[in-house]
C-alpha cells in the first residue's frame, strides 16, 4: 500500500471484442486501450455493455471473439482468481461471516502473506479509506457507504495493478456518492494504479476521469476527456448523452463551405460541413446561446431563431430558458446573471455565432437509445 | 472521521411504517399456546409426576433404569445411531440440496417432488419398503449375488436401521440446508475468485461456511427425531440394535409400567435439553444477528 513500491497501473488492450449471448449481440467488435495508471470511466446507457465488458477484463465471461491483453500480455483463457485484479461491486459483496479485517485480510491470506505484513496492510488500507476503526464490525453492522469503502480496501489491499468498478456508488445517496467520488479521485492520484470505472452517471464520469469512453448499443461510440466529449462530439449519440442539448434539424444546403439549415423557415449557418451523406443537424449547447427580446441587440453574421418561453427556471447561478421554436422543438438556453430576464409566455429570440454550434450526422437511434 | 457527511451513520432502508406491537399481538399465538398446553405440557406434566410416584413415590424408577447394563447400553446406543444418521443425512443432503440451488427450475421441480413424496407416505410403508430392499432375499442381495458377490446381512443389523431412518428422516435435513443456500449471494464466489481464490477455496471458505446455519438446523432436528424414533427401528432392527423406543414402549404397553417408561422419557428428554443448549451457541453466528441499532 505504501506509495514506494508500488505495483505500477497496468494498460489494457481490447482488439475486435465481441461478446455474444446466443443470438444477442452484447458487444460488437469493441475496440478499447486504456494506459497504465489511468482513471477511464465507462459511460452509457442500460445494456449498452459496460459490465459485459468489465466482466471481460476480470475474468468473469470471456469475449466470443477479439484479444484482450492486460499489462501487454493476452488473458484470454486465464480464470479470474489469476489475473490479480482488484474488483467491486455495485452490491459491496462483503463477506458477511468476516469481519472487515478479516474481509480485507482475505486476498492476503490467499496469497500466503504472513501474519505480520499481513496486519500491517490490512491497517494501511483500511486507513486509506478512512475505516480503521471498524475492523472488528461485521458487513451487517455497517452502512452502505462504510461497506462499499471496506469493499475498496479489500479491492485495493494486494496491490493489484488494475481496479475495476462497476457503478460502486449507485446505491448511495447523492450527498455520499459525491463525497465518496472525491475519495475515490483522491486514492486513485495516490496509487497510480489503473482504475477503470463504470456508471450511467455523466457527472460522476466527469468528476471521477482522465478520459470517458461512451458506449453505446455494444461499441464504443468516442473516448475522450470531458471537455473534448463535450465540445466536439464524434456523434449525435455522444452530443446528447454528455450535457444539456438542443438538437435542430432542416433541410440543409451547403453554401459556400459553411451548412445553411432552414428550421421553421428561418436559415440557420452552422461554420464547416460534415463528411458522408447522412443528413447534418445542428447540435447548440445551452450556454453558447444568448436570448434577446424580438429585434434588439442584432449583431451581423449571428443567427436568429424565435420562440415563446414555456419554461423559465432559476438555477442560482443565472436562469435556465425552454424555448418553443416554431416547428415544436423545444430549445434550451441558459442565460447568465444579468442577462436579460424572460417570463413564460414571452416572446424570445435565440442567437447564436455559426462557430458555436457542432454539425453532426443524422441518427436517429441516438433519440430512442436515450429514453 | 470529520469528513463524513452525516448521512453515513443513517441505517439503509426504511423500516416498517407500522408494526404490531409484540405486547398487543402476544393473544395472537393463544390457539397454538392452549393447544400445545393441552397435548403436550399437560401430558408431560402427568409423565413426569407418574416416574416420580409410581409404585410408590421416590427415585425408584431411575435408579432401575441407570442401575442396568442393558439400559445404559441402548441409551448410549440411541445416542450413537442416532449420530451416524444424522451424519448420513447430512453427507447425502448436503450435495442434493446444493444441486437444487443450481440446476434450471424444471429439473429443480423434479429435485422438490423427490423430497416431499415420502412426506405423503406413511413411515410405516417406507419402512415396509426398506424390509423389502434389505431382507436376506431383497433386492439388494439379489443384485449382489448376481454380481457374483457375497451377500451382506442388512435386516436386522444397525446398518439397516441407519440406511432406513436415514431416508425416512432425509428431507428434515434436506429442507432447512436448502432454504439457506436458497439465500447465498453467489456472486460472493465471484468476489472471491476476483480476490484470488480457486474455485473450490471460494466454495469452502465463503459458501460453505455460509451454509452452515441450515447444516445446523437440520442436525438437529434429525438427532433430535432419531433419538426418539420407533418404527423404523423396531421393523428394521434386531435384538442388538434396540434403540430407547422400543424399550418404553414395552415397559408402557406390554408391562403397563408407566413409572419405569416415563422415567425414561424424561431422560431421554433431558439429554434432548442438554444437547441444543451445547448446539444453540453453533447457530447464534454473528453475521445472523440483526442489525445494531445506532
Ligand atoms: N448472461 C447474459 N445472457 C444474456 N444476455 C446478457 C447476459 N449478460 C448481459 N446480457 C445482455 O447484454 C447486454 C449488455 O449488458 P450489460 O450488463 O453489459 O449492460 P450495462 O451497460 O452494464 O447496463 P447497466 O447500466 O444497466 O448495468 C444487455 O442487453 C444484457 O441484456
Ligand atoms: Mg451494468
Amino acid at each position: 500500500m505504501n506509495a514506494t513500491n508500488r505495483t505500477p497501473g497496468a494498460s489494457i488492450d481490447i482488439r475486435k471484442a465481441s461478446k455474444r449471448y446466443g443470438k444477442f449481440v452484447a458487444l460488437r467488435d469493441l475496440d478499447l486501450s486504456i494506459r497504465p495508471g489511468e482513471f477511464m470511466t465507462l459511460l452509457g446507457p442500460s445494456g449498452s455493455g459496460k459490465t459485459t465488458t468489465l466482466n471481460l477484463i476480470a475474468g468473469f465471461t470471456e469475449v466470443s471473439s477479439g484479444s484482450l491483453e492486460i499489462g501487454g500480455k493476452s488473458v484470454l483463457g486465464l480464470p479470474s482468481h489469476k489475473r490479480n485484479i482488484g474488483v467491486v461491486f455495485q452490491h459491496y459483496a462483503l463477506f458477511p461471516h468476516m469481519s472487515v479485517g478479516r474481509n480485507v485480510a482475505y486476498p492476503l491470506t490467499l496469497r500466503g502473506i504472513g501474519r505480520a505484513e499481513r496486519d500491517g496492510k490490512v491497517r494501511h488500507a483500511l486507513e486509506m479509506v478512512k475505516m480503521a476503526d471498524f475492523a472488528h464490525r461485521y458487513p451487517n453492522e455497517l452502512s452502505g457507504g462504510q461497506q462499499q469503502r471496506v469493499a475498496l480496501a479489500r479491492a485495493l489491499v494486494f496491490d493489484p495493478p488494475l481496479l475495476l468498478m462497476d457503478e460502486p456508488l449507485g446505491a448511495l445517496d447523492k450527498k455520499l456518492r459525491e463525497w465518496l467520488q472525491l475519495e475515490i479521485k483522491r486514492i486513485h492520484r495516490e496509487l497510480g494504479t489503473t482504475f477503470v470505472y463504470v456508471t450511467h452517471d455523466q457527472e460522476e464520469a466527469l468528476v471521477l476521469s482522465d478520459r470517458i469512453a461512451v458506449f453505446n448499443g455494444g461499441q464504443v461510440e468516442q473516448i475522450g476527456n470531458g471537455r473534448e466529449l463535450y465540445d466536439h462530439p464524434a456523434t449525435l449519440f455522444v452530443g446528447r448523452f454528455i450535457g444539456e442539448s438542443t438538437v435542430l434539424r432542416g433541410k440543409a444546403d451547403i453554401v459556400g463551405g459553411d451548412t445553411v439549415v432552414s428550421i421553421a423557415g428561418t436559415k440557420i449557418v452552422a461554420s464547416g460541413k460534415i463528411s458522408g451523406h447522412a443528413a447534418p443537424v445542428i447540435l447548440l449547447r445551452p450556454e453558447r446561446a444568448v436570448l434577446h427580446r424580438p429585434g434588439t441587440g442584432v449583431v451581423d453574421g449571428e443567427n436568429r431563431l424565435s420562440g415563446i418561453v414555456e419554461e423559465a427556471i432559476y438555477v442560482g447561478s443565472g436562469s435556465k430558458y425552454d424555448i418553443r421554436l416554431k416547428d415544436g422543438t423545444t430549445a434550451v438556453v441558459r442565460s447568465p446573471l444579468g442577462a436579460p430576464e424572460f417570463a413564460i409566455g414571452d416572446t424570445a429570440e435565440i442567437a447564436f455565432r455559426p462557430g458555436d454550434v457542432t454539425l453532426l450526422a443524422d441518427d436517429a437511434s441516438a433519440d430512442i437509445t436515450l429514453t | 472521521m470529520s469528513a463524513l457527511p452525516q448521512t453515513d451513520n443513517q441505517t439503509a432502508g426504511g423500516r416498517p411504517a407500522r408494526r404490531l406491537n409484540l405486547r398487543d399481538a402476544g393473544w395472537l399465538a393463544a390457539p397454538a399456546v392452549l393447544l400445545l398446553a393441552a397435548v403436550l405440557v399437560y401430558p408431560l406434566a402427568i409423565i413426569v409426576l407418574r416416574s416420580f410416584s409410581e409404585p410408590e413415590p421416590g427415585l425408584q424408577n431411575y435408579i432401575w433404569f441407570f442401575g442396568s447394563p442393558v439400559n445404559r447400553a441402548v441409551l448410549q446406543r440411541t445416542f450413537v445411531l442416532s449420530g451416524w444418521v444424522t451424519l448420513a443425512s447430512l453427507i447425502c443432503a448436503y450435495p442434493y440440496a446444493y444441486a437444487m440451488t443450481v440446476v434450471g427450475k424444471n429439473l429443480r421441480l423434479i429435485l422438490i417432488l423427490c423430497v416431499l413424496v415420502p412426506f405423503w407416505l406413511s413411515g410405516v410403508v417406507r419402512t415396509l419398503a426398506w424390509v423389502i430392499l434389505l431382507q436376506d432375499s431383497g433386492v439388494i442381495n439379489s443384485i449382489l449375488r448376481g454380481l457374483g458377490l457375497s451377500p451382506v446381512k442388512l435386516i436386522r443389523t444397525q446398518l439397516g436401521v441407519v440406511i432406513g431412518m436415514t431416508q425416512v428422516l432425509l428431507p428434515f435435513m434436506i429442507l432447512p440446508i436448502y432454504s439457506v443456500m436458497k439465500g447465498i449471494d453467489t456472486r460472493l464466489l465471484q468476489a472471491a475468485r476476483s480476490l484470488g481464490a480457486k474455485p473450490w477455496r471460494a466454495f469452502l471458505q465463503i459458501y460453505v461456511p455460509l451454509s452452515l446455519p441450515g447444516v445446523y438446523a437440520g442436525a438437529i432436528i434429525v438427532f433430535i427425531l432419531s433419538l426418539g424414533f420407533y418404527i423404523t427401528p423396531a421393523l428394521l432392527g434386531g435384538p442388538r440394535s434396540t434403540m430407547l423406543s422400543s424399550l418404553v414402549q414395552n415397559q408402557v404397553l406390554s408391562l403397563l409400567n408407566w413409572g419405569r417408561g416415563g422415567a425414561m422419557g424424561v431422560v431421554l428428554l433431558v439429554a434432548t435439553f442438554i444437547l441444543l443448549a451445547i448446539a444453540a451457541p453453533l447457530m447464534r453466528q454473528k453475521h445472523t444477528q440483526t442489525r445494531r441499532e445506532k
